[in-house]
Parts: structure tokens; C-alpha cells; sequence
């Protein structure tokens, strides 16, 4: 639609509708490096909140057929820190704090007395690859019951043999998919992937699935910048799938 | 071709209209906008008041079209700070694992310089992708709802009968063909760009779902192949606004700054075309 202006009131005009532009400019604090680092903080805490409302207890993560799982030498493993803390298998046990009615540790053969689920899933990792493996283990809701937990609390925390430290909200702890995982491809979980015991979640990414798992903790409150190993860097805390 | 001579002529000829002396241009009252083409007529008969400057009374008129409305321009640039960090942290993250195969072994598919990115490392990246992911997703929205409510999108999308004026314009662009008249606010070429880009937005947004959420939205994710697959996709996505944003600021900079400032201001001077 083309009109025919004086020249002073197109300029007026585009002055005017230029000024309605201002509330982009906003964005332009994020160049400034000291605000933008809070900025996206605050960003993935919103992502994390959203990522809350979106999960569902009871949906299931795809599961596949053996024939998809890859060769368990293909399964790739990430360490932090070293690859093998060393832990000594025989001496192991799980220690169990906080809000329980049993608190104390327990044996690995415990954990194996309970209901064994066996499921081959997708695990992916924050990197951007993902590989289909074979894990075996006890559902930790299972545990938690056999501890007497408080599954209204908030939280569970896990501290690791190599110092690795998770904390995940109870509602993905006690889906039916999160187990305490002892066994990859039929075998007893092997020391680069977490012997004895490691968490594994197919609602979440890799790095929320703590390995060497040596204590676990039910509790309504995080310690501020002790949520998690990469999460006190920076990653998203929820980290669910 | 007739028709863009035509034009021409009668541009010039406003642009002789639009360039009075400084004295007129000061004299003129801003309130003479809307009755300026009555005005055009009846002055002639309006018995001059000084003889010799009757020339210079006359309001000097420039030939405007209203082309961005306001919700356009405000997503338009908000779209483009968005995809400018979507696209440089993307590289980062992609930069944490280049491949679209396996990880054992790993095939590394190219090394993005690291000055190209944002974020410094991974999490840092990812804290602006899943900041700005929002930020795009809500402009996206508000733009494509606004276009099809306001139906503003019938100057922009590209329609099955524009397909004949792609290659006429590209080969005006790129092999110094002849240049086809302008017959709207935007040619076939035009419109094929900016379409794609809503395509672009729209495959980038729900792979993007898929890559935040894979065993949530499960269902989506089965749609694009899976969750491995998707990765590729979203990938592609973004070539697609890679391929598309150099072009459009080539063509930003050869069509001068009133093209320009109309998305600014929403107002372009002098269009090329009628109407």
C-alpha cells in the first residue's frame, strides 16, 4: 500500500515507529559478559523448571530389542577424574542417609534380592552422542521402600568412591526406568562403568548417572553449589530426557 | 520492461517534486499530510497569495509503503539476535561431539574454530542454547501467529505461482541477467527465502524438542527417525539459516539503507514497485 507523504512526516513517522522498537534493546544486555553469566544461569534454571513440568512418572523411555543394543565394547564410558578409583569390591557396602527409617549400609547381595529388571535402553550422553545398551539392576524405588525412605522428601543425593556427586528429584528417582544398576550385558557392571554399583536412568543424561556409587542420601535440601559435580559448573541441573 | 521504465520516470519525476528549497520545507505543516493529494489539485485555482513562489508552497511528497508493521520488526530482530547465539553456541556444543555416527569409533566430521563459538566450553554453551531457545521459540511463534492472523503473510509466502519468477530473479542476481519489474513488496526469489526460514524455524523448534526431551516427546521423536537421526536434522536446520543469512545481508547491503531502516521503522522510501 503505497501513500504519498510529505518528506517531514514520513521521517516523523519512521522516528515514531523506530522509537517503538526500543524494548528489543533489552536483549543487549546480554553482551555485557558480568550480567549475561547470571542471565543464562537463570535461563537454565527455567529450562529446568519447564523440564520438571514436563516429566512423566509413568512414561516409559523407549526400550529396543537386543539385536539394537551395540557391542559392549562400543559402549563408551566418560570418567571425571580417574577411570578406576579402585574400589574395593569385597569390602563394599552402600551407605544409606537421611530421611529413612533404616539408615546404615548395605551389602550389594541386598540390593540383588530385590526385583532384578533388566532393560535395554538409550543412553545418551550431554556431548551429543547417544548408544543403545543392555543394563541389569534393582529399580531404586524398590530400594528406597527396602529402606523405609521418605518418598515425599525432595531429593536424593549421591556421593561417589572417586568423589563424583549427583542429586536428582524423587520424581525421576522412583520411576519405574531408575535403577541401581549391577549388571551391563548380563555380566557384573565392570570397573570403567561404575563397578559395583552405579545409577542408570534412561529419563536423564549420562552424567546425572552417578558410577562407584558409595553413598545415597534422601533429603528435602541441596547444599547451594554442591548439586552436583558438572552442575556446580554450569550444566543443567535436571537433566532429564 | 516497459512498465519498470515507466516507474523509473515517474520516480524521478517525484524525486524532483520531494527536493524543494529549505524555506518550503520549513513552511510546510504537518497536518497538510492527509488532504495532500486534494490539495494537489485545488491549488492551482487557489489564487496565490505571493505570485512567484507558488511553485514552492506546493507540499513536497515522497512516495512511502507502511511494510513492516511493528510485532513483524520486533521479531525480526529479536529472531536475529536469537539465531546469531543459537547458531554460535550450537557450534560449540556440536564442537563437544562433531560426528552424526557412532562414538566408538569416532569420525570426526569437521573442527569449528573455537573463535566461532559461544559459551567458552559446553555447559557454557548450553546455558545460552537453553536460554535463547526460549527466546526464539516465543518470537517464532509470535511472528508465524501474527502473519497468519493479520494476513500479512500474503506479501511474504511463497505461493506455487511465484515458482516461474525464481529463476528470472536469481539469474538477475547472480548471472547480471535483466531485472524483472517489481510487481510487490517482494519478488518470487524473496518469498522462496523467507518461507524457507519459517520451514528452517519450524524444523529447528521441533527437532530441537526432540533433542531436549527425547523420551518425553518419544512420539516426535519417532517422527524424525529417532533420536540419533534428529541430531542430523537439527543440524540441517541450521545450514539452512547459514545458507540463508549471507545472502540476505549481501543483498541488505546492495539494496542501500532506506530498504534497510524499513525494518527499522517499518516505512520504506520511494518503493520500486506500484500500487
Amino acid at each position: 500500500m503505497i501513500t504519498r507523504l510529505e518528506d517531514k512526516e514520513l521521517k516523523r513517522q519512521s522516528r515514531r515507529q523506530l522509537l517503538k522498537l526500543a524494548p528489543v534493546a533489552v536483549l543487549g544486555v546480554f553482551a555485557f559478559p558480568k550480567v549475561s553469566g547470571r542471565l543464562v544461569s537463570a535461563g537454565v534454571r527455567f529450562s529446568d523448571w519447564a523440564s520438571g513440568g514436563l516429566f512423566r512418572s509413568q512414561h516409559l523411555a523407549q526400550t529396543f530389542s537386543d539385536s539394537d543394543v551395540v557391542p559392549f565394547e562400543k559402549f563408551p564410558y566418560n570418567g571425571y577424574d580417574v577411570l578406576d578409583p579402585e574400589v574395593d569390591l569385597e569390602k563394599w557396602t552402600l551407605t544409606v542417609e537421611g530421611d529413612v527409617r533404616h539408615p546404615g549400609e548395605y551389602k550389594l547381595e541386598q540390593i540383588q534380592a530385590l526385583a532384578k529388571i533388566s532393560q535395554n535402553t538409550r543412553h545418551v550422553c550431554v556431548e551429543g552422542w547417544d548408544v543403545v545398551g543392555s543394563f541389569g539392576g534393582a529399580r531404586i524405588a524398590d530400594f528406597l521402600a527396602l529402606v523405609g525412605a521418605n518418598t515425599g522428601a525432595r531429593f536424593l543425593e549421591v556421593e561417589c568412591v572417586d568423589d563424583y556427586y549427583e542429586s536428582i528429584d524423587m520424581a525421576s528417582v522412583l520411576h519405574p526406568q531408575s535403577l541401581l544398576c549391577y549388571e551391563m550385558y548380563g555380566q557384573p557392571l565392570d570397573r570403567k562403568h561404575g563397578a559395583p554399583l552405579r545409577l542408570q536412568m534412561p529419563t536423564k543424561l549420562g552424567y546425572k548417572q552417578a558410577k562407584y556409587l558409595d553413598t545415597i542420601r534422601v533429603t528435602n535440601v541441596l547444599k547451594p553449589d554442591k548439586t552436583g559435580y558438572w552442575e556446580d559448573q554450569g550444566y543443567s541441573w535436571f537433566g532429564g530426557l | 520492461m516497459a512498465d519498470e521504465e515507466n516507474n523509473e520516470e515517474r520516480n524521478e519525476e517525484k524525486k524532483e517534486d520531494a527536493a524543494p528549497p529549505p524555506e518550503a520545507e520549513t513552511a510546510a505543516k504537518a497536518d497538510a499530510v492527509e488532504s495532500t493529494e486534494a490539495k494537489l489539485e485545488t491549488e492551482p485555482t487557489e489564487p496565490p497569495l505571493a505570485p512567484p513562489v507558488t511553485e514552492e508552497e506546493e507540499p513536497a511528497l515522497v512516495r512511502a509503503a507502511y511494510e513492516h508493521p511493528l510485532p513483524i520488526r520486533i521479531t525480526h530482530w529479536v529472531n536475529a539476535i536469537s539465531l546469531f547465539v543459537m547458531v554460535t553456541s550450537g557450534l560449540r556444543i556440536f564442537r563437544a561431539f562433531p560426528s552424526f555416527g557412532a562414538k566408538i569409533p569416532e569420525n570426526i566430521l569437521l573442527d569449528i574454530p573455537k573463535s566461532l563459538t559461544l559459551g567458552g566450553w559446553l555447559g557454557g554453551a548450553l546455558q545460552w542454547h537453553f536460554t535463547f531457545m526460549w527466546i526464539f521459540a516465543v518470537s517464532g511463534v509470535v511472528y508465524v501467529a501474527y502473519q497468519v492472523v493479520s494476513g500479512h503473510y500474503k506479501t511474504m509466502l511463497f505461493m506455487p505461482r511465484d515458482l516461474a519468477g525464481v529463476w528470472p530473479m536469481a539469474r538477475h542476481y547472480f548471472l547480471f541477467g535483466p531485472k524483472p519489474a517489481a510487481t510487490g513488496q517482494y519478488n518470487p526469489l524473496q518469498k522462496l527465502a523467507y518461507t524457507s526460514t519459517i520451514a528452517f524455524g519450524v524444523l529447528s523448534l521441533l527437532t530441537g524438542i526432540v533433542l531436549f526431551k527425547p523420551a518425553q516427546f518419544s512420539w516426535l521423536a519417532f517422527l524424525f527417525g529417532g533420536f540419533h537421526l534428529t541430531r542430523l536434522w537439527h543440524f540441517t536446520a541450521m545450514c539452512g539459516f547459514l545458507a540463508f543469512i549471507p545472502g540476505h545481508l549481501i543483498m541488505v547491503v546492495l539494496h542501500g539503507w532506506a530498504n534497510f531502516y524499513s525494518m527499522l521503522s517499518g516505512w520504506k522510501r520511494e518503493p520500486e514497485y506500484q500500487e
